[in-house]
This record gives C-alpha cells, sequence and structure tokens, in this order.
C-alpha cells in the first residue's frame, strides 16, 4: 500500500505539488495524468525517495520513506523519466550490477538476470553496449532495472516514452500482466494508455489533484457521452433534426456536417445514463431516412481533460 | 548485518565504476599521459641522468604539478556525469547509503590512480640498475604520492557533486589543488612570514599538500602525515554527502 498524504513540495518561491494525497493498493495501476510541468515526476520523485518533501508524509508498506528509507527503497522498482542508464556498459553487466545491489547472491543473480532479460526481449542484446542501443531498447534495459528484483510496488515515469507502437504495446502487456501482485503508479502523457492499462487515475495539474476517478468515470466527464452519433442519406439537415428533437428524452441535436446529401448528427441525451440509442434508431426508421451508421459515444478522454486541466 | 551490506554495495559500485574506466578511452589516454608527462618532466626537466643521484626525488618532486591538473580530470566525472545522465536519480534511489556510493565511487577512482602510479615502476627498476636506492624511501615516495593522489581526488569528487558541468568541476578542482599546493611554497610562505603571526604562517603551511608530501618522499614517514591526508580525505568527502544530500535534483 502507498499511501500519500497531504504531500508539498517547494522550490524557492515556486509551489511544484500542492497538499496532494490518495492511496494506491496492491493489483492497482494508478495512471498519473496531467501537462508537462503538473508536478508528476516532482510526486514520483519524493515517492521513491530521489528528494524529500517539503511538507506531508508518504507510507510505503506501512514505512515512512523517511524514517525507514532503505527498508523502503528496497521495495520499490523505479523508472525515472528518459530511463537513464550508464552508456558505457553491456546490458548484462548492467544488470548484474542493479542485481548486486538489490542483493541477490551469486546463483539467484544469474538466474534472475537471464528472466528479466527474457522478459523484457533483450536477449538479443544482452552483450551489447547500451550505448549502442535504440533509445526503444535502452527504455527497455531501464525498465528491467525497475522489476529485476520483483518489488511490491512500481513507480514508472513516462515507460512508454519514446517508444514505437508495438513496445509501447508490449510494454502496457507487461505491466498488465505484473500488476497482479504489485501496486503500480506510471505516469503518461498518452490518453488511451490511460482507458487501457490504469484501473483508476489521478489528474494532476499546477501541483494539486483535479481529478481521482476509475477511466470510465473521466470518461461519463465527457460532454459527448451517451450522446449518439447519427449518419444518414438522402435527408435534409433541418428536417431531420426537427424529428430527432421530438423523441423523448433528446436534449438536442447538433448538425457536425452535411455534404452530399450526406449527414452527420450528434443527438444529446436529457440525462446521460439514460440511453437513447434505440429510440433515435425507431425515429430514423420510421421517417424512412437511410441510416449509414448509429453508435452511442463512450465519452472522449481528451475532451475530460483538456476541460479539467485547463 | 548492515555492515557486511554495506561492503556489498561500496564493492559493487567500486566494480562498477572501475568497469567504466576501463571501458572508455578514459582510462587509457589518463595512464598514456600520465606516463608521458611523469618521464618527461623527470628525464627533460629535472636531468635524472645527469644528476648522478640514485634516487626518485627528481621524480617524485613532480607528482603535485602532475596531479594537479590529471587528477581533476579523473574526479570531475564522479558526480556531474551521474547528474547529466541523469543515473544519479537512478543511484540514489537503490536501497544504498549516500556513503556508500560516495566511498564505492572514490575508491574506484583512487584504485584506477594506483594502478596508473604504478605503472611507473620501470623508474624504480631503472635506478636499482643504476645504483642502491634506498628502497625504503622509495616505498614511501610511493606511498606519500598516493596518499597525495587521494587527498587531490576527495577535493576534485567534492567539487564534481557542485555542478553537472564537468567544466566548472574541473576548473574549481584544478583551483583547489593549486591553493593546497602553492599554500605550503616557499615563495607563498615569505609573502606571508613579513606580517602574518607565525601561528597563520604554520597553519597555512601545514594545509598544503606539500610539506607533508616533501617530508613522505624523503622517507620520513610520520603518523602526522597519514593523518593529515585521511582527514583531508574524510572532510572532503564528508562535504561532498552533505552537497549531495541537500542538492540531489540540482
Amino acid at each position: 500500500m502507498i499511501e500519500i498524504k497531504n504531500l508539498s513540495k517547494d522550490f524557492a518561491a515556486i509551489r511544484a505539488v500542492n497538499n496532494i494525497s490518495f492511496s494506491v493498493g496492491k493489483g492497482e495501476i494508478l495512471g498519473f495524468l496531467g501537462p508537462n510541468g503538473a508536478g508528476k515526476s516532482t510526486t514520483m520523485r519524493m515517492i521513491t525517495g530521489f528528494i524529500p518533501p517539503s511538507a506531508g508524509t508518504i507510507r510505503i508498506g506501512g514505512f515512512d520513506i523517511l524514517k525507514n528509507s532503505l527498508e523502503v527503497r528496497k521495495q520499490i522498482g523505479y523508472l525515472p523519466e528518459n530511463a537513464p542508464v550508464y552508456p558505457d556498459m553491456k546490458v548484462i553487466d548492467y544488470l548484474n550490477f542493479c542485481g548486486q545491489i538489490r542483493g541477490f547472491t551469486k546463483a539467484a543473480l544469474k538466474r534472475t538476470v537471464e528472466n528479466t532479460i527474457e522478459k523484457c526481449f533483450l536477449t538479443t542484446v544482452k552483450q551489447q553496449i547500451i550505448n549502442t542501443l535504440s533509445k526503444g531498447y535502452k527504455q527497455r534495459v531501464c525498465f528491467a532495472q525497475s522489476i529485476l528484483h520483483d518489488p511490491p510496488y512500481l513507480i514508472l515515469d513516462e515507460p512508454t516514452d519514446g517508444l514505437d507502437p508495438n513496445q509501447k504495446y508490449e510494454v502496457r502487456r507487461m505491466i498488465k500482466e505484473m500488476s497482479r501482485e504489485k501496486a503500480v503508479i506510471f505516469s503518461t502523457h498518452i490518453l488511451e494508455e490511460i482507458q487501457d492499462v490504469c484501473t483508476r487515475t489521478i489528474i494532476i495539474a499546477k501541483g494539486s489533484i483535479v481529478a481521482d476517478d476509475t477511466p470510465a468515470g473521466l470518461l461519463k466527464r465527457s460532454d459527448l457521452y451517451g450522446s449518439v452519433s447519427l449518419t444518414v442519406e438522402n435527408a435534409d439537415s433541418n428536417e431531420i433534426t426537427n424529428c430527432l428533437n421530438q423523441i423523448k428524452g433528446v436534449e438536442t441535436t447538433t448538425i457536425i456536417s452535411d455534404e452530399n446529401e450526406i449527414v452527420r448528427l450528434q443527438v444529446y441525451p436529457e440525462t446521460k445514463d439514460t440511453p437513447i440509442t434505440d429510440k433515435v434508431m425507431a425515429a430514423a426508421l420510421a421517417n424512412n431516412y437511410q441510416v449509414k451508421s448509429i453508435y452511442m459515444e463512450q465519452g472522449r478522454l481528451d475532451e475530460v481533460f483538456r476541460t479539467i486541466t485547463t | 548485518m548492515r555492515l557486511n551490506e554495506s561492503f556489498r554495495n561500496i564493492k559493487a559500485i567500486q566494480k562498477r565504476e572501475l568497469y567504466g574506466y576501463f571501458g572508455s578511452p578514459v582510462a587509457y589516454v589518463f595512464i598514456v599521459i600520465f606516463l608521458l608527462l611523469i618521464g618527461f618532466f623527470t628525464f627533460n626537466i629535472s636531468n635524472f641522468f645527469e644528476a648522478g643521484q640514485a634516487d626518485l626525488n627528481n621524480f617524485f618532486q613532480w607528482h603535485p604539478w602532475i596531479y594537479m591538473f590529471l587528477v581533476p580530470s579523473i574526479a570531475m566525472r564522479l558526480w556531474a556525469e551521474e547528474r547529466r545522465l541523469g543515473t544519479i536519480e537512478l543511484i540514489l534511489t537503490f536501497p544504498v547509503t549516500i556513503a556508500e556510493v560516495i566511498l564505492g565511487k572514490f575508491l574506484a577512482a583512487w584504485i584506477f590512480i594506483g594502478i596508473a602510479l604504478s605503472l611507473t615502476f620501470p623508474m624504480v627498476l631503472t635506478v636499482s640498475y643504476l645504483g642502491n636506492p634506498d628502497l625504503g624511501a622509495i616505498f614511501c615516495g610511493y606511498l606519500g604520492s598516493f596518499l597525495m593522489a587521494g587527498a587531490f581526488l576527495s577535493l576534485g569528487s567534492m567539487t564534481s557533486s557542485l555542478t553537472r558541468s564537468q567544466v566548472i568541476s574541473f576548473v574549481t578542482a584544478a583551483v583547489g589543488c593549486l591553493f593546497f599546493i602553492l599554500a605550503g611554497y616557499p615563495p607563498v610562505t615569505a609573502i606571508l612570514s613579513g606580517w602574518a603571526p607565525i601561528w597563520l604562517v604554520n597553519l597555512v603551511s601545514d594545509l598544503s599538500f606539500l610539506s607533508h608530501f616533501i617530508s613522505i618522499s624523503r622517507g620520513v614517514l610520520d603518523l602526522r602525515d597519514l593523518v593529515y591526508y585521511l582527514s583531508v580525505i574524510s572532510f572532503m568527502l564528508f562535504v561532498n554527502a552533505v552537497v549531495l544530500q541537500s542538492r540531489k535534483a540540482a
């Protein structure tokens, strides 16, 4: 369990993190979201004990990060921003070094490093100097370092930054796979990642938490959530708008586009949780409109993100 | 239990650092330049052969001056490089104490300089072949030189922790080294001795690496000189730790 209470950090006159509190339990993947400079990295650096908080407490597995620093750090795996690794070492030597620091003895060290190399798809490059690797591989080497000792707490600062789509997919899959026995906090700019991976999301802006919700809960905040997208052929846009607005439960209808007699409309319900798709469909059919497509919007995270953080 | 862990961590860090030296051209360039310079000064400036003496005074007297800029060039990367690469964030969030990291890095660099220094062994062979040198004095000379290198190194390690720029780290360390050398240099003490109270003159010249080095390299192994070097090293590394603790993310 990671418990954070009233955490603040000041850099000279600037308050980078302002009185935030949250906790993350086993099996949870917490997505940490926010614009650049919102205080994500600063928060993670405090959780890992790299920089001390100006105020507030951080307890990890029941230990205070300041009072039992070494105890806590043994249980944390950390992937810092930009995945720093020593460029002049071979992958396998670097991981051996990390393993020694983590207290593995000979036989266990060899086995653990080999396993981790396999898990992170580094087998083909394990004898290469890190400096000669691409950004994606470097990222994975640093990721390997963070999971080497199978820590119960994983703090990942933009783990998919700079990876290609396939690698992103792999890293996400690994995070999901490992999360069963771990508490994971990871920060990202990529909104699909939140939907795909997280069980919970915290959005932070200007140092304060502005949302703490499940990805589904966040989507519900979207204006689009629950509305129906409808595309019809051979229709007059005003006529169909009037027709749709008369349906019980429809708040309003807006025209998205009207080209070559193909009309795209957005139908908003009066209450978001009452589905209206079937009613819209029925109305369209009753009036002999040719429906090309119809679907209910799930909401858009980018829209929610923008409304919350600006 | 914790002590064992400490040794293990220091050893792991020290091993990695040494690996880093020999994994890059730094080590080879340093060793070659060190040997070339020391040979040049000893044979071409001090005229080792013409002196006609079977000792290594002409050899040891150049060590402080060569260390003055070669040791900072090794020390400058110790922390500035970690800051630049961002690896400082990992090493300081590993379950190791700051003291362990500092000691591991310091020992690696010191061992490395020791390796370079030991490669000057042909000098010993040469004087032994030419005459009957006092091997005890030569041993003391090497010991003194090694301790002095450690003192320079601790100063460089400390300045390196102040900045992410290796240039700044190098220049401040070199100037610091120059101060520690010159403090005991007769022209400098002469300036002071005209007006300053005698205790101040003694204090400044006692601070000098030079006066302690000269007495050791003459074969006089005084406990005070050993204590002096070890206290300089401890003090500098302590400041190093304080700086790191307070400015981790700088």
